[in-house]
C-alpha cells in the first residue's frame, strides 16, 4: 500500500437511549483508542459516529413502510461501506435494545460480510457481563461479521476508575485496548472495501444461467 | 404526448371514517365504475394489479380488463403488475393476446415479480428464484408472441415442442410491456436490453431514487441500441387527494392516510408527502408537484395515480378522477407539451407498433387439425 492510500472509515454505532449516556462515553473512548491503534499501525482512519436514538423514529418508519428516509439511508450507506465498525450498546432485559435490532434488520444484505466488528456494551451491573457474549456476538455472526474476539463489557461501576486510578492500570481501559488492537490488526490484514453501487449495471447472465436473448 | 391514467391496486379496506368494509362484490364493482369514469373524463389508461390473496380482489385482471374493454371505445387497458414470476408465461401469451383481439389493440402490460412472498409456493414457485424466473419466463414470453411455433426448453416450465400460442398476437403485432420495479436494478436492464418500456411505481420512495434507477434505465436502453437516453419509455406512478382548498384536501384524507395499509401508523401526512410523490392539496398543487417531475427523471411517457385505496368510498374515488380529468390532466397535458423535445417519442400504442411494423398482417396459424380432439392428422395416422 501507498501512502497516498485513501483513509480507512471507521464506523461507531452508538445505541444509548439517553443523552448523555454511558453507552456514548464508551462508544467515544473506545473510538478513540482504535484511531491511535490504528494510526500505530500505519492506517490513517476516517472515524463517523452514528448515535442511534437521532434515527430511532425514522428507523420505525422505515421498518412500516420499507423505505429509508434520506437520513437513514445515509447511516444505511455508511454501514455498508465501512472497512471496520464498533457496535456499542446497553444492555436492557439481558440484549441490545430493540433500536439497534431495527438497524440490524434494515441493513441491506451483506452489509457487514467479512467486515471487522468490535462490540461494546454497558448495564447497569457486572452480572450483564456476559449478555454480549450470547445475544450480540451470535448476531453479528449471523450478519457474518468479523467479530473481535475481546469484547469490552462496562458495568457503571467500571466509571469509577477515573478517579484516581492511572488510566493504563485500570481494567476498563486494559480491555479497551486489547479490543482495539485486534481491531486493528484485523484491519491491516485488509483491502480498503469497496463502495457499494445499489445502481451497478447487473449483469442479467449470471442469474438466467445464459445471455438473455440466447437459447 | 403524455398518456395519464390510472391504476388500481384492488384492495378491500375498510372505510375509516365509517367503519364500514365493502363486500368482494362491492368493491369489483367500484374498480369497473372507476375504469369507465377514466375513460369518461378523458383519461388515457386504466391498469388493474393483479393479486392472489385477500383483501385484495383483481386475481384475473384479463377478465375484468376484457369486461372493460367492452364497455369502452378509447382508453388504453394495462396491468400494475402482471406477475411474470408465478404465472405461466404460455398463459399470459393467450390471455393477453385475446385480450388484444377484444379490446382492438387497445392492450399493454406491466410486468412484475410481485411483493407478497407466499404467492411463489402458492404457484409452486421458489421466491429465492425471482429474478431468474422473471428473465426466463419473460424471455419465453417474448418468443411465444413473435414466433409461431417454439420449441423451448427452460430451468422454470416444462420443455415446448412444436407450440404455437394462440391466438396469435392481434394484426402479427404483440402489446408493449413495461417492466415495473422500484428496486432491482436487474429489472431496469431487462426493460432496457429490450427496448421495453420502464415503469417507477415511486409512491413510497423518495424521488432521488426514482431518478438514479430511471438513469440507470435511459442509460442502458441507448448502450442496446434502442435509441438516445431521452428517447427511452418511463412511467411513473403517482398519489394524490384534491380538494379546492388544501386545507380541505389534508382535513378529508388524513384519517384515511393515517390507517392506510403499507404506510399507515407510520410517518405522518406531512412527511410522507415530503418524501414521496403524495400529494394532498388542491388541484393546482397537484399540477405544480406533478408538472416538476421531468425535472428529476426527463421527459417522460407516462404518469399512472392510485386513486382508490385506503378505504376511501366509490363516491369520493369518481370525484377525484373527476378533478384529475377535468381541472389536473389538461393542464398537465399543455404544460408538459411546453419544451419537450420532438425526438422525444409518446408511449408504443398498437397503432404506433403495427406502423413501425409497416403494416398489420394477418397472423392466424392455420393448423390441419381433428376439430373434435385437436389432434393433428399426422398423429391420428400413426396410431
Amino acid at each position: 500500500m501507498t501512502a497516498a492510500a485513501s483513509p480507512r472509515r471507521l464506523v461507531t454505532i452508538s445505541s444509548g437511549l439517553r443523552q448523555p449516556s454511558s453507552t456514548r462515553l464508551l462508544a467515544d473512548r473506545m473510538t478513540r483508542a482504535a484511531i491511535a491503534a490504528l494510526a500505530g499501525a500505519g492506517v490513517e482512519v476516517e472515524p463517523t459516529t452514528i448515535e442511534l436514538r437521532e434515527h430511532a423514529r425514522d428507523l420505525t418508519t422505515m421498518m412500516l413502510t420499507g423505505f429509508p428516509s434520506p437520513t437513514v439511508s445515509a447511516v444505511l450507506d455508511m454501514v455498508a461501506e465501512a472497512d471496520a465498525v464498533i457496535v456499542v450498546t446497553p444492555i436492557y432485559s439481558g440484549s441490545y435494545p430493540g433500536m439497534f435490532k431495527d438497524l440490524v434488520d434494515l441493513l441491506p444484505e451483506k452489509s457487514l460480510a467479512g467486515v471487522p466488528v468490535l462490540m461494546g456494551a454497558t448495564a447497569g451491573t457486572a452480572r450483564h457481563a456476559l449478555a454480549l457474549e450470547h445475544t450480540l456476538r451470535p448476531l453479528l455472526s449471523y450478519l457474518r461479521a468479523l467479530v473481535v474476539p475481546t469484547g469490552v463489557f462496562a458495568a457503571t461501576e467500571d466509571f469509577g476508575e477515573s478517579a484516581g486510578t492511572p488510566a493504563d492500570a485500570a481494567p476498563l481501559s486494559g480491555r479497551i485496548e486489547r479490543a482495539v488492537g485486534e481491531l486493528a490488526s484485523l484491519v491491516v490484514g485488509r483491502p480498503p472495501r469497496s463502495r457499494r453501487d445499489p445502481f451497478a449495471v447487473p449483469d442479467l447472465g449470471a442469474i438466467l444461467g445464459r445471455a438473455p436473448g440466447q437459447e | 404526448m403524455m398518456q395519464f391514467g390510472i391504476f388500481s391496486v384492488g384492495d378491500v379496506t375498510t372505510d375509516p371514517t365509517t367503519g364500514r368494509t365493502p363486500t368482494e362484490a362491492e368493491r369489483i364493482q367500484a374498480m369497473l365504475a372507476i375504469a369507465l369514469k377514466a375513460e369518461e373524463v378523458g383519461l388515457d389508461v386504466f391498469a388493474t394489479g393483479e393479486h392472489h390473496n385477500p383483501p385484495f380482489v383483481p386475481s384475473s385482471p384479463t377478465t375484468m380488463l376484457g369486461w372493460i374493454a367492452a364497455r369502452t371505445e378509447r382508453i388504453l387497458l394495462s396491468t400494475a403488475t402482471t406477475l411474470i414470476t408465478t404465472n405461466d408465461p404460455v398463459k399470459i401469451a393467450e390471455d393477453y393476446a385475446m385480450l388484444q383481439h377484444l379490446a382492438g389493440g387497445r392492450v399493454d402490460l406491466m410486468m412484475g415479480r410481485g411483493n407478497t412472498g407466499p404467492v411463489y409456493p402458492w404457484f409452486g414457485k421458489d421466491i429465492r428464484e425471482g429474478l431468474g424466473l422473471a428473465l426466463e419466463n419473460y424471455a419465453l414470453l417474448r418468443r411465444l408472441w413473435r414466433e409461431d411455433v417454439v420449441d423451448w426448453q427452460g430451468r422454470f416450465r416444462t420443455p415446448l415442442q412444436s407450440f404455437t400460442s394462440t391466438p396469435r398476437p392481434l394484426d402479427g403485432v404483440p402489446p408493449f410491456v413495461w417492466h415495473g420495479s422500484i428496486r432491482s436494478p436487474e429489472m431496469a436492464e431487462q426493460a432496457a436490453l429490450y427496448g421495453d418500456g420502464f415503469f417507477h411505481n415511486a409512491i413510497f420512495w423518495p424521488m432521488e431514487h426514482t431518478a438514479r434507477m430511471v438513469h440507470l434505465y435511459r442509460g442502458r436502453f441507448e448502450h442496446h441500441g434502442h435509441g438516445g437516453a431521452d428517447q427511452a419509455i418511463v412511467g411513473l406512478g403517482g398519489q394524490v387527494f384534491m380538494r379546492a382548498s388544501s386545507q380541505d384536501a389534508v382535513r378529508e384524507f388524513r384519517p384515511f392516510f393515517d390507517v392506510a395499509p403499507v404506510y399507515g401508523h407510520g410517518p405522518s401526512l406531512e412527511e410522507f408527502s415530503a418524501q414521496t410523490p403524495l400529494t394532498v392539496g388542491s388541484p393546482q398543487q397537484v399540477i405544480d408537484r406533478y408538472a416538476a417531475m421531468r425535472d428529476h427523471v426527463g421527459d417522460y411517457q407516462r404518469q399512472l395515480f392510485l386513486m382508490d385505496h385506503a378505504g376511501l368510498p366509490l363516491h369520493t374515488v369518481l370525484e377525484q378522477i373527476e378533478i384529475l380529468g377535468a381541472e389536473v390532466v389538461p393542464v398537465l397535458r399543455r404544460e408538459l407539451a411546453v419544451g419537450r423535445p420532438a425526438h422525444v417519442p409518446d408511449a408504443p400504442t398498437h397503432a404506433s407498433l403495427v406502423a413501425a411494423a409497416g403494416g398489420g398482417r394477418e397472423a392466424t396459424v392455420h393448423a390441419a387439425a381433428d376439430d373434435v380432439t385437436g389432434s393433428s392428422p399426422d398423429v391420428v395416422v400413426s396410431r
